[in-house]
C-alpha cells in the first residue's frame, strides 16, 4: 500500500512502552504495537463471548441481547458463565482492549513527539466505564451492580438506578455533569458555526480568518476565546463531562443511600434562613 | 495571584468537606428484587438501618388470659363495640390499650372516669372507634396486612397521637407576581423535599383522585392527564417512599411504571393500602371531628389522618412484621358476631354508635 504523505513521519521507530521493537510495525497505514495487539485479542474475545451470550440467550433482536451482570448473591467473587461470568469476562475484555488503546495512543504520541492529549482525554471516558462496572460495584460489595450489556437493558438499568435514589437529577454532581454536557455541545456549536460561516464565504468574497471569528464573538458576546483557546476550553469541557458522570454515579451507592432529593436537606438547614 | 489560587484551593477543599460530610461512609448492603442487571435494589447504610430497627421493637406480648368466660357484654355496662369478647379477653384487650396508648401517669384513667361505663372522656368516644377500626383492618383488609395485621402500637408506639399524621393545610395565598404556585416549591417532609406539591394527602388519601398517570399509548390518543397530575401522584409517591424507607423500585419497574406485569408483587399490596387509608379516613378519623376538643384539629378543623407512614414508620413492614395484630385475635372480628360489628361500623358513626 502507497504511504500517505503525513505517514513519513508518522512510520518512526521507537517509541514503544514495551516490546521494544517487537510489535513495531505497521499493516498497511496502521500501527500495530505491543497494544494493537492486545486491543484486537481482547475485543476479538470480547465482542466472541457477547455473541455466545446471545446465542444462550432468548433472543437474537439486536435490541433486546443483554448480557447480565451475575446476582448480587454472587459479591465479588466470579459467577458461573450462564449465570453473569460472561457478564464478569466480557468486562474484563472490554476494560482490557480500552486501556490497551489509550496506550497505544500513547506509544503513538511518543512517536510523533506530541503531547499525550489524545490519551488523557479518551482516559476520561475510560474512566467513567471503570467506575460503573469495576469501581463502584468494588466499593458496594458485588458485580452484579454493573450495568447489563444490552441496547435497551442498559437504558431500563439507568432508569432504574436513577429511580433508586428517587430523582436523580437532585444528584450534585450529575448537575454539574449535565451542565458540562451541554456547555460542551453549546460550546462545539458556537465553533463549529463560525468556523463554517468563515471557511464557506458567499460568492466572490474571500474565506474569512481568525480575526474575522474572533471580531464575530466579540460584537455578538463581547468576547473570543481564540482559536486555540476554543480548543483547550472544549478539552477541558468534555473531560470534566465524563468526569464528573463518573462522580455522579460513584457516590450514588457508596456514599448514599437515600434519595437524593433528602440529601440537600444541608442547604436547607444553613442557619442564614433554616 | 497566588494568593487568589491558594485561597480557591482552600474554598474547595472546605467545600468538599462539607458536602462529604453530608454523605454516607461505605460500606453500604443492597438487597436485590428484580432479575440480575435490572436494578430494583434497596441500598440501605448499615448505621441507619440499625438506628431504624431500634426504634421499631414491638412491645412484649401481653399474655393471653384465655378465651373461656362469660361474655363481656353480660358482665360490664356500655359495651358497645366489644360484644363478642368474654371477660378475660376483654381485659387483655384493655390492659394492651394501657400500654400501648395511654401516658403512664394517667393508666386507665386516661379513658375511664370513676364510672368505668361512662362516656364522658372523650378519649374512650375515640378508642372505641378506633378499636372498630383496627378490627376492621384486621378482618377485612388481607389484601394488605394479610394474616399479620395492626394492632394500636402499630401507629401509636406508646405516644398519644401517633408521629406521623397529616392535617388539610389552610389554602394557601397568591403571591403578588408568582400567583398560584400550586404548592410547589417550598420543599417539604411531605414529599421527601422534593419541589412536588406538598400536600397530596387530601386529593388521594380522603378523596379518591385517580394516580394513574402515565399513558398507555405511544401518541397522545385522548388522554388528558397532564403533567400538573403527575406531579401530584409523583408527590405522594414520595411520601410513600420515605414512609416505607423504601426508593421507587420496591413495586416498579421504572420503564414502565404503570405496567403491573413488570411491578413486583408489593405493588399490589400498596393498592390495596391507598384504598384502605382512604377508607379509614373517610369512615373513622374525619368523622371524629366532632368528638376531639379543638387542641387535638389541625388550622383547618380537621382531625389527624393517616398515611402510609403512620403505621409504617419508615419500615417496608411496620415493626419489620413483627407485633402485628396476629398476637391478638381479640383485635379482629370473631366470625360470629361479623353482623354486630360491621353494622357498627356504618359510615355514619361519629364516636359512640
Amino acid at each position: 500500500m502507497a504511504m500517505l504523505d503525513f505517514e513519513r513521519k508518522y512510520r518512526i521507530r521507537g517509541g514503544t512502552l514495551i516490546g521494544g521493537d517487537h510489535f513495531d510495525f505497521w499493516v498497511g497505514p496502521l500501527y500495530v504495537g505491543f497494544f494493537g495487539i492486545t486491543t484486537l485479542v481482547f475485543s476479538l474475545l470480547g465482542t466472541a463471548l457477547i455473541v455466545y451470550g446471545a446465542a444462550i440467550g432468548p433472543t437474537w433482536n439486536l435490541w433486546q441481547i443483554s448480557i447480565a451482570p451475575p446476582d448480587l448473591s454472587y459479591g465479588l467473587g466470579f459467577a458461573p458463565l450462564k449465570h453473569g461470568g460472561l457478564w464478569q469476562w466480557i468486562t474484563i475484555c472490554a476494560v482490557g482492549a480500552f486501556v490497551s488503546w489509550a496506550l497505544r495512543e500513547v506509544e503513538i504520541c511518543r512517536k510523533l513527539g506530541i503531547g499525550y492529549h489524545v490519551p488523557f482525554a479518551f482516559s476520561f471516558a475510560i474512566f467513567a466505564y471503570v467506575t460503573l462496572v469495576v469501581i463502584r460495584p468494588f466499593l458496594l460489595g458485588a458485580w452484579g451492580h454493573g450495568f447489563p450489556y444490552g441496547i435497551f437493558s442498559h437504558l431500563d438499568w439507568v432508569s432504574n438506578v436513577g429511580y433508586q435514589y428517587l430523582h436523580f437529577h437532585y444528584n450534585p454532581a450529575h448537575m454539574i455533569a449535565i451542565s458540562f454536557f451541554f456547555t460542551t455541545t453549546l460550546a462545539l456549536a458556537l465553533h463549529g458555526a463560525v468556523i463554517l460561516s468563515a471557511a464557506n464565504p458567499p460568492a466572490g468574497e474571500v474565506v474569512k480568518g481568525a480575526e474575522h471569528e474572533n471580531t464575530f464573538f466579540r460584537d455578538i458576546v463581547g468576547y473570543s476565546v481564540g482559536a486555540l483557546g476554543i480548543h483547550r476550553l472544549g478539552l477541558f469541557l468534555a473531560i470534566s463531562a465524563a468526569f464528573w458522570s463518573a462522580i455522579c454515579i460513584l457516590i450514588s451507592g457508596p456514599f448514599w443511600t437515600r434519595g437524593w432529593p433528602e440529601w440537600w436537606s444541608w442547604w436547607l438547614d444553613l442557619p442564614i434562613w433554616r | 495571584m497566588k494568593r487568589l489560587h491558594t485561597h480557591l484551593v482552600r474554598l474547595a477543599a472546605a467545600s468538599a468537606c462539607v458536602l462529604l460530610a453530608s454523605c454516607e461512609a461505605p460500606p453500604m448492603t443492597s438487597q436485590q428484587i428484580g432479575y440480575r442487571g435490572v436494578a430494583m435494589e434497596q441500598n440501605y447504610h448499615p448505621a441507619t438501618y440499625k438506628a431504624t430497627q431500634a426504634k421499631n421493637v414491638p412491645p412484649p406480648v401481653i399474655p393471653s388470659m384465655g378465651s373461656s368466660g362469660p361474655l363481656a357484654v353480660n358482665t360490664y355496662k356500655n359495651i358497645k363495640v366489644l360484644t363478642d369478647l368474654t371477660v378475660p379477653e376483654m381485659t387483655r384487650v384493655m390492659l394492651a390499650m394501657t400500654a400501648w396508648v395511654a401516658p403512664a401517669d394517667k393508666s386507665c384513667g386516661y379513658c375511664h372516669a370513676a364510672d368505668m361505663a361512662s362516656d364522658e372522656i372523650y378519649q374512650k368516644v375515640v378508642a372505641r372507634r378506633m378499636l372498630q377500626m383496627v378490627r376492621n383492618i384486621n378482618s377485612n383488609w388481607g389484601g394488605h396486612v394479610a394474616n399479620n395485621g395492626v394492632t394500636c402500637y402499630t401507629c401509636h408506639r406508646g405516644q398519644q397521637v401517633p408521629a406521623r399524621v397529616w392535617y388539610i393545610n389552610p389554602a394557601e395565598k397568591e403571591l403578588p407576581l408568582l400567583g398560584d404556585r400550586a404548592l410547589q416549591n417550598s420543599p417539604a417532609k411531605s414529599v421527601g423535599l422534593t419541589s412536588l406539591p406538598y400536600d397530596p394527602f387530601p386529593s388521594f388519601l380522603l378523596s379518591g383522585h385517580d394516580l394513574k398517570v402515565a399513558a398507555t399509548t405511544a401518541l397522545p390518543a385522548g388522554d388528558r392527564k397532564s403533567i400538573k397530575q403527575a406531579e401530584w401522584t409523583y408527590g405522594l409517591m414520595m411520601n410513600i417512599s420515605a414512609g416505607l424507607g423504601v426508593n421507587c423500585t420496591y413495586c416498579h419497574n421504572s420503564r414502565s411504571f404503570r405496567d403491573w406485569d413488570q411491578s413486583t408483587p408489593a405493588r399490589a399490596r400498596a393498592w390495596h393500602a391507598i384504598r384502605m387509608v382512604r377508607q379509614l379516613n373517610n369512615d373513622y378519623l374525619a368523622p371524629l371531628a366532632s368528638v376531639f376538643p379543638p387542641e387535638r384539629l389541625g388550622p383547618t378543623g380537621d382531625t389527624a389522618k393517616v398515611n402510609c407512614g403512620t403505621c409504617h414508620q419508615g419500615v417496608f413492614k411496620p415493626m419489620y412484621g413483627q407485633g402485628g395484630g396476629a398476637d391478638y385475635p381479640e383485635l379482629r372480628e370473631k366470625p360470629k358476631a361479623v353482623t354486630a360489628a360491621s353494622s357498627t361500623a356504618g359510615r355514619s358513626g361519629a364516636g359512640a354508635p
